[in-house]
C-alpha cells in the first residue's frame, strides 16, 4: 500500500490506522504467520497496532503478545506463563533511556561508573541469555536513544559522568553482544531518534502523559523500522534494482544531450550529486543487491552514457540492460523471468512519476517516491529495502554469481542438447549432512526460497542448528560448483523419522540451479540416507501458496506416488524406498564419487 | 472559525480515528458516550485533533479536559 511505503504521513497512519488495516486485510493475498512478543518498558499499545500495518503491507501476519506495563525484565527472568505459552517466533525487547536504572553522578570516580555500566549492562545480559536459553528465537533490542538534555552540555559526550558519554558505552556494549550472536539484532533507535530529530521524537510531555517513550507522531518511524528487521529475517527483503538512466543515474537525456553533455562527475553541482548516487547504488551491489537497467533509450545510447567516463557504475555492474522502447512493466516482467526472480523482488527506481505509477500498478513493484536527485539516497536507503540481517559470503558472491550465469546461458545457447551443455559444465556437487559452517546459510536458503520450496515452512538458525544435532531427522544440504565458478549451497532437504516412515518437512532449491539435475541428485542421496536408517517409505507434501507452483508435480517427477489431494490443493505422495533404486542424477559429479554422463 | 465548523471538523476526525461514520459530537459528550473510546485512542485522537487545527496542546490542557466541549474550548483558544 503506497501510503505505507517511505516517505510516509505518519499522522495519517495514525488517524487512519483501523481503516488502513481493514483495508490491508480485506486485500488478502498469502500471509506468514508469526508470533511477536513485545517486550516493552514504556507503553507499547500503538507500538504493535502500528507495526502490525507494517508488516501486513509486508506479507507477514503477526499475533502479538504484549507484557504488562514495564514488565520486559520481569516476564522473561520468572517465566511468565502466558509468554511461555505464546511460543513467539520472535522478542522485541522495546526499552529506551527511561529504562536506565543508574546513572552516573558527579561524585564519582571512574571505578565506580565501569562497576555502574557493569551492572546496567547485566540486567540485559542475563535477559538476553535466559531468552536464548528459553525460547530459542530471534531477538530484537533497542539501543538507546540519548537524553533528551546535557547537563554538561558538548562535555557530557566525554566526561564519564555524563549521560550521552554512558549511553554511547552502554550501546557499543550492546553492539558488541549483536556481533557474537546469531539471531540476536540491535535496533538502532540511537541513529533512527537522531535522524528523526530527538527533540521531536523525545518529546517529555508523551512519557509523563501516556508513559510512551517516544512522541506518537515517530511511532511509525520506530514501527516501521523494526518491520523491516522482521521482513529481513523472514526472507522478506527486496534483492534487485531496476532503474532508470536519464534524469535517474545522471542528468540530461543521453539520446537528445550526447555523452558529452551528460550531468556526472566532479565538474558541476549536479554531476556530484548524481556522482554521489551512483555511488551509493554502487555500494548496495557489495552487499549482494543485483543491478539491472530498464531505460527507454536506443540500447546503444544506454551503453555510451555508462560508459562515460566519469561514470561510477559501468555497463559490467549490471546484470541484465534493457534498453529500449517497450513498455518498462513488460521490461522489468522480462528481467526478473530471466534472473529467475519475482517482480516484488525488485525495487523500480525512476524519476519520472507516470512510469513509476505504471510500474506499481501493473506489476504491484514497489517504486519510491524517490524526490529530486538529491533526495534518491535518503528515500532508498530509509525505506530499508534491503535490511541487512544475515549477511553472508553469497551475499557478497551474488553479482558474481548471477554474471557466471549469463555466461551459462550463452554457452546453452552454443550446444543443440541440452544433456550436452550439461556435460560441458563439469558440476561437482557436495551432498551431506548439515555442517557447521553451512548452519548459517542453510537458515537463510529456508527463508529466502518461495518459488521452488514445498512446504513454505522457515527456520531460524537455532532450529537447523537443534536438527542437525538430533537423530530424529535426515537433513541434507546440496552445494555445486561448475566451470563457471561455486553457486555455494543451493538446496536443503529436512524430513524427521516417524518409525520406517520419513515425513518430508522440507524441500527447497535456488532457482539459479533449475534444469541442472540437482533435484535429482538430492533425492538420490535422501533415498541413500532413508536406506541407511532403516526407512521403507518416504512421505512428501505439497502445500500450495501463490509462487510455488512450479513445484506441484515436483515430487511425481522424482518417481513419487500421489495418496491425496485436498480442496485446498495441499498434496501428500508417497515414494516406496527399495534396494534397487537407481539414481536419477546423471551428469553432476557428487562427493567426489564419479557420475555417469 | 465558528464553533459549529470546528465541529465539523472534529466529528470527521473521530469518525476517521474510529472507522465508523455515526458519530456526532456535542459540547457534553465524554469518552463514556463513544464505544471504544479508551485511554489508548484517546492518545491517537489528541494527535489527530492537533494534525487537523494545525495546533498544539501544552501538558496542562490535555490534563484537564473532561468532555469534547472544553476540547473545542482549547481548540477556540489556540486557534
Amino acid at each position: 500500500m503506497q501510503e505505507l511505503q517511505y516517505p510516509f504521513d505518519s499522522r495519517y497512519i495514525i488517524k487512519k490506522k483501523k481503516s488502513i488495516k481493514r483495508q490491508l486485510l480485506e486485500q488478502g493475498g498469502s500471509f506468514l504467520d508469526k508470533k511477536i512478543a513485545v517486550l516493552g518498558g514504556s507503553t507499547t499499545h500503538d507500538v504493535c497496532a502500528i507495526m502490525e500495518l507494517f508488516l501486513l503491507d509486508m506479507g507477514i501476519r503477526p499475533q502479538f503478545y504484549e507484557c504488562e506495563y514495564a514488565q520486559y525484565w520481569e516476564d522473561v527472568m520468572f517465566d511468565n506463563p502466558e509468554l511461555v505459552s505464546f511460543k513467539p517466533d520472535i522478542i522485541y525487547i522495546h526499552t529506551s533511556n527511561r529504562n536506565i536504572r543508574n546513572y552516573p553522578d558527579m561524585s564519582m570516580g571512574s571505578d565506580e561508573v565501569d562497576a555502574l555500566l557493569d551492572a546496567d549492562y547485566d540486567h540485559y545480559f542475563k535477559m538476553w541469555g535466559k531468552i536464548e536459553n528459553t525460547y530459542h528465537c530471534a531477538v530484537i533490542q533497542n539501543n538507546f536513544e540519548y537524553p533528551f538534555y546535557r547537563l554538561l552540555g558538548n562535555a557530557d559526550a566525554t566526561d564519564i559522568h555524563g549521560r550521552v558519554s554512558y549511553i554511547n558505552r552502554l550501546n557499543e556494549r550492546f553492539a558488541a553482544y549483536a556481533r557474537e550472536h546469531k539471531d540476536f539484532f540491535i535496533q538502532d533507535i540511537n541513529y533512527l531518534s537522531a535522524s528523526y530529530g530527538l527533540d521531536k521524537w523525545s518529546d517529555p510531555l508523551y512519557w509523563h502523559m501516556y508513559k510512551y517513550a517516544l512522541s506518537m507522531e515517530a511511532i511509525p518511524t520506530l514501527a516501521y523500522n523494526v518491520s523491516n528487521i522482521i521482513k529481513s529475517i523472514y526472507g522478506k527483503n527486496k534483492k534487485a534494482l531496476a532503474l532508470d538512466l536519464d534524469n535517474t543515474l545522471w542528468g540530461g537525456i543521453v539520446g537528445d544531450d550526447g555523452v558529452e553533455n551528460l550531468e556526472i562527475g566532479p565538474e558541476t553541482s549536479m554531476g556530484q550529486v548524481y556522482s554521489e548516487f551512483q555511488g551509493y547504488i554502487k555500494q548496495l551491489k557489495d552487499i549482494g543487491v543485483i543491478l539491472n537497467v530498464c531505460s527507454k533509450n536506443e540500447e546503444e545510447n544506454a551503453i555510451a552514457g555508462l560508459n562515460h567516463p566519469d561514470g561510477v557504475l559501468k555497463p559490467d555492474d549490471f546484470i541484465l540492460i534493457k534498453a529500449n522502447w517497450d513498455p518498462k512493466s513488460k521490461n522489468l516482467a522480462d528481467t526478473a523471468a530471466e534472473l529467475n526472480l519475482l517482480p516484488e523482488s525488485f525495487v523500480f527506481v525512476d524519476d519520472n512519476p507516470a512510469e513509476r505509477e505504471i510500474v506499481r500498478t501493473q506489476l504491484n513493484v514497489v517504486s519510491p517516491e524517490i524526490g529530486s536527485v538529491e533526495d534518491y539516497i535518503r528515500v532508498i536507503d530509509h525505506s530499508g529495502f534491503f535490511e541487512v540481517t544475515n549477511f553472508s559470503a553469497d551475499d557478497k558472491k551474488r553479482n558474481e554469481m548471477y554474471k557466471e550465469n549469463a555466461k551459462r546461458a550463452q554457452l546453452e545457447a552454443s550446444f543443440e542438447n541440452y544433456g550436452d551443455y550439461l556435460v560441458s559444465l563439469q558440476m561437482e556437487g557436495t551432498i551431506k549432512g548439515f555442517e557447521p559452517i553451512y548452519m548459517e546459510r542453510i537458515a537463510q536458503l529456508s527463508n529466502k526460497s518461495n518459488q521452488f520450496n514445498l512446504t513454505t515452512r522457515r527456520y531460524t538458525r537455532a532450529e537447523i542448528e537443534e536438527i542437525a544435532e538430533s537423530d530424529e531427522y535426515i537433513d541434507i544440504y546440496g552445494k555445486l560448483e561448475d566451470k563457471f565458478g561455486d553457486n555455494g549451497v543451493v538446496s536443503v532437504v529436512i524430513g524427521h523419522k516417524n518409525g520406517d516412515i520419513l515425513d518430508m518437512d522440507l524441500w527447497i532449491m535456488s532457482c539459479r540451479v533449475l534444469k541442472r539435475d540437482m533435484e535429482f541428485a538430492m533425492m538420490d542421496e535422501l533415498v541413500r540416507e532413508a536406506k541407511k536408517a532403516g526407512i521403507k517409505r518416504i512421505k512428501g507434501y505439497y502445500y500450495p501458496t501463490p509462487k510455488n507452483k512450479m513445484v506441484k508435480d515436483f515430487y511425481a517427477l522424482m518417481g513419487f506416488e500421489l495418496v491425496n489431494e485436498d480442496e485446498d490443493g495441499n498434496r501428500i505422495w508417497e515414494f516406496e524406498v527399495t534396494d534397487d533404486y537407481e539414481d536419477r542424477n546423471h551428469y553432476i559429479n557428487v562427493n567426489g564419487r564419479k557420475g555417469e554422463a | 472559525m465558528s464553533r459549529e465548523e470546528i465541529y465539523n471538523r472534529l466529528n470527521e476526525v473521530f469518525r476517521d480515528v474510529f472507522d465508523r461514520d455515526d458519530i456526532t459530537l456535542s459540547d457534553e459528550t465524554t469518552a463514556a458516550d463513544v464505544e471504544g473510546w479508551d485511554s489508548l485512542i484517546h492518545i491517537t485522537l489528541m494527535d489527530a485533533v492537533e494534525e487537523e487545527f494545525e495546533i498544539r496542546f501544552d501538558m496542562k490542557t490535555v490534563v484537564k479536559m473532561k468532555n469534547v466541549g472544553e476540547l473545542a474550548d482549547a481548540i477556540e483558544k489556540l486557534l
